[in-house]
């Protein structure tokens, strides 16, 4: 049953004794939930490995698309914002709100400017002709090269390389827009005053998902623009 | 909320229908739960009687009319059944009714860690289930409740809609999970320590575990699946280079781990139940508990025994074989456990105690034939007959069903109070229970002879004995009849129930019936083990 006592400043739930358990409490199941998210791009890294394997040519020629310069700076810019959160956190301990809010605000920024790069990766990538899978268009982009007077694409699978590349990236990028959904609503929080130095528990949480969100994209960097 | 006047419970403690849609009372979740999924199951329910009505006969048999029109009709159908029966009813079923409402009480806790996210959880089964239900009036679906690559990505039925059903139900599943190994980590009595706890919340916890571990691989099979559907991004498409067995291998990781989340809590009940009605300690109860977490452990590591002829190498299918008998381990040791229990005890063949026993029995055909199919040379011979529909109808129905049945009726009276009629619910246990042999015992027979599965008609000789199990399906059905009439009378007529009416003596029986809304009126301190009868 939901009801609560006020506890040093903190609401705590009647089924727990007090701010320390039910803080622990809210800790551990954050971790529990950051396991599933591991497992689920888990899925999608096994996949990878498994084609990667079978077919390395496809994916170094794949890899020839992508732009290391803009996953690079994606990928400061993520590390930068990992950063920003942790200065948020710091704030609320310190039970400055506003200086913690803007912390939040700066990382939500980072957010955005990583999704507008991914935004022009991926019109680029459909300008050429570049979609997942079955959809795409060997021809147009064999065009596209031979006027630039590149190579022309021997694989004739690469499709299933930038399946992966979609699938991983935009599976990312979701929980990227999630993760600024969640830090804005901190934000909110913090601002309309609802931490304390004894209570922020859910910028602690939205902090751990933002830096696990960050390590998945660590991670896809290598193996999506590097790899060739 | 306010004060709730002194001898309010759970039920009476609030009124109106929206009091019910917005609680956060662990136990009216509980009773949310088992409405919605006993609904399911009557929906599952009839789409077996309809499959079983149409199997009474082959198809060009004198003088029977056929039910379906034709066999992608029987396929839509048969795939209902099993996208229900599995998603939305054995998985969701003990953990999240039974569990839901007596894990807390077991441990001597006012509500499990998360109150929020379990409400929240129960939205999502319920999400889930109204997609999937919206199916059934598009174009439906007809691949199996498996949905196997490559045909569920050329057939022009729902498939992306009943996955990303089957995608917001494991939402659903992994909440419940999360909730719960906080809530045993998090919020034991005083005194209750993990050696004191009950059986059935050790079972719980194992499964948890699962529900956590293994739901987020299904989670993104099924969301690749709808992106090969709705993208053509060709993971699974041969056509690109994709592997269409690599889905059946994401698909099992889950899967397999996930009859195991049907069949935990089931045997949880059970270790309740025979130690209850036998009046003695549980014998073993260490061997039990780490038992459970055997089984969960290596239920990771047994799905190639689904693949044994989808082209998996000799080796892999060697090493599959053997971890799969490995299960039979601790399995075996619970078996061993519980008979043990009852051996010189004084033993009250009461309703739950009956279902208890039928659980053992059915468990054991359900569990060696398991190892039968575990057997390389074997299973070539019986994949995709009768044989396996019978074995694992006799580990999910004669183990899941009989355990939910009788931790139903054990805790009946502790739910709502009331005490139901003892005789109506021997009957529906003497139906279920002779039904459930008539109608799948048959099928063993029938594998063994060659009938494959998922068909819409077979070859006159095999008749007699599909009638035989037809008939079966009836008596099923009028043991659930009778068991709805045991809780709709029980509800409306029944004794009143005392405190504790078995005599037992974990933490649930010694509040009051039904609990209060805080679950005890003083905090219990623990001082023993769970089975401490003298």
């Amino acid at each position: 049953m939901s009801t609560s006592r006020v506890i040093d400043g903190v609401n705590v739930q009647t089924h727990y004794r007090d701010v320390e358990h039910q803080l622990s409490a809210a800790k551990q199941g954050i971790w529990l939930f950051m396991v599933t998210e591991i497992l689920m791009f888990g899925g999608l890294f096994v996949g990878y490995a498994l084609y990667h394997m079978r077919y390395p040519e496809m994916f170094a020629e794949g890899a020839r698309f992508l732009d290391w310069r803009l996953g690079f700076i994606n990928t400061l810019v993520l590390i930068f914002s990992s950063f920003t959160v942790v200065v948020g956190i710091y704030y609320c301990q310190a039970n400055q709100m506003k200086k913690a809010a803007a912390a939040l605000g700066v990382t939500i920024l980072c957010g955005v400017i990583f999704m507008v790069i991914k935004y022009f990766e991926y019109t680029h990538k459909f300008h050429m002709g570049i979609y997942p899978g079955n959809m795409l268009d060997l021809a147009k982009l064999n065009h596209h090269l031979a006027e630039a007077g590149e190579p022309l694409i021997k694989s004739t699978n690469l499709g299933l390389y930038f399946g992966f590349y979609y699938c991983m990236s935009g599976l990312h990028g979701i929980h990227v827009i999630l993760g600024m959904s969640l830090l804005g609503w901190c934000m909110f929080r913090a601002l309309r005053g609802d931490f304390n130095a004894n209570y922020y528990t859910a910028v602690d949480g939205v902090g751990i998902f933002w830096h696990i969100v960050d390590l998945v994209w660590i991670f896809l960097f290598p193996l999506l623009y590097l790899v060739g | 909320m306010g004060h709730s006047a002194h001898g309010d419970n759970y039920i009476t403690a609030e009124k109106g229908l929206m009091s019910w849609f917005t609680t956060l009372d662990h136990k009216r979740i509980g009773i949310l739960y088992f409405v919605s999924v006993m609904s399911f199951f009557l929906i599952g329910g009839i789409a077996a009687l309809l499959l079983r009505a149409e199997l009474f006969s082959y198809n060009a048999a004198p003088n029977v009319g056929e039910i379906f029109k034709n066999g992608d009709v029987y396929n839509q159908v048969l795939t209902y059944h099993g996208a229900i029966m599995v998603f939305m009813v054995i998985i969701p079923g003990i953990p999240a009714i039974l569990g839901n409402f007596f894990l807390p009480l077991q441990i001597g806790a006012k509500d499990v860690a998360f109150p929020k996210l379990n409400l929240l959880s129960w939205y999502c089964l319920m999400a889930g289930a109204a997609l999937a239900v919206t199916t059934m009036f598009t174009t439906r679906i007809d691949t199996g409740w498996t949905f196997y690559t490559p045909y569920s990505i050329r057939t022009q039925t729902a498939v992306s809609m009943m996955v990303v059903a089957a995608f917001i139900m494991g939402m659903s599943s992994i909440l419940t999970g999360l909730n719960f190994i906080v809530t045993v980590h998090k919020l034991r009595a005083p005194g209750m320590t993990m050696h004191r706890m009950p059986l059935f919340v050790w079972a719980l916890y194992s499964t948890a575990i699962i529900q956590v571990l293994a739901t987020p691989v299904l989670a993104i099979t099924l969301l690749l699946l709808a992106a090969e559907r709705t993208f053509g991004v060709g993971i699974f498409d041969p056509k690109l280079g994709g592997d269409p067995v690599l889905f059946q291998h994401f698909f099992w990781f889950y899967s397999h781990p996930a009859v195991y989340i049907m069949i935990l809590p089931a045997m949880g009940i059970v270790s309740e139940l025979i130690s209850t009605f036998s009046r003695k300690v549980i014998f073993g109860y260490t061997a039990i508990a780490y038992s459970s977490l055997g089984i969960a452990a290596v239920s990771f590591f047994v799905w190639g025994h689904h693949m044994y002829v989808s082209g998996q190498s000799e080796l892999a299918g060697t090493v599959f074989s053997f971890l799969t008998m490995l299960v039979g381990v601790p399995t075996a040791i619970k078996m061993f456990n519980w008979i043990a229990t009852m051996y010189k005890g004084s033993i009250q063949f009461a309703s739950p105690m009956l279902y208890a026993m039928g659980f053992i029995f059915l468990f054991a055909i359900g569990g060696v034939t398991g190892i039968i199919l575990a057997t390389l040379a074997l299973d070539v011979h019986f994949h995709d007959t009768y044989f396996v529909v019978a074995h694992f109808h006799y580990v999910m129905v004669g183990g899941t069903l009989m355990a939910i049945m009788g931790g139903f009726y054990y805790w009946f009276p502790k739910m709502f109070g009331k005490m139901y009629n003892e005789f109506a619910a021997q009957l529906s246990f003497v139906f279920i229970f002779i039904g459930f042999n008539v109608t799948f015992f048959p099928q063993f027979i029938l594998g063994s002879m060659g009938m494959p599965r998922r068909y819409f008609d077979y070859i006159p000789a095999y008749q007699p004995l599909n009638r035989i199990s037809t008939v079966g399906s009836w008596l099923i059905a009028i043991g659930f009849l009778i068991a709805l009439y045991t809780i709709i009378d029980g509800l409306i007529n029944g004794k009143k129930a005392p405190n504790n009416p078995w005599g037992a003596k974990t933490l649930e029986w010694q509040t009051t019936s039904p609990p209060p809304v805080l679950n005890f009126d003083h905090e219990p301190v623990v001082t023993a083990g769970p089975y401490e009868y003298k």
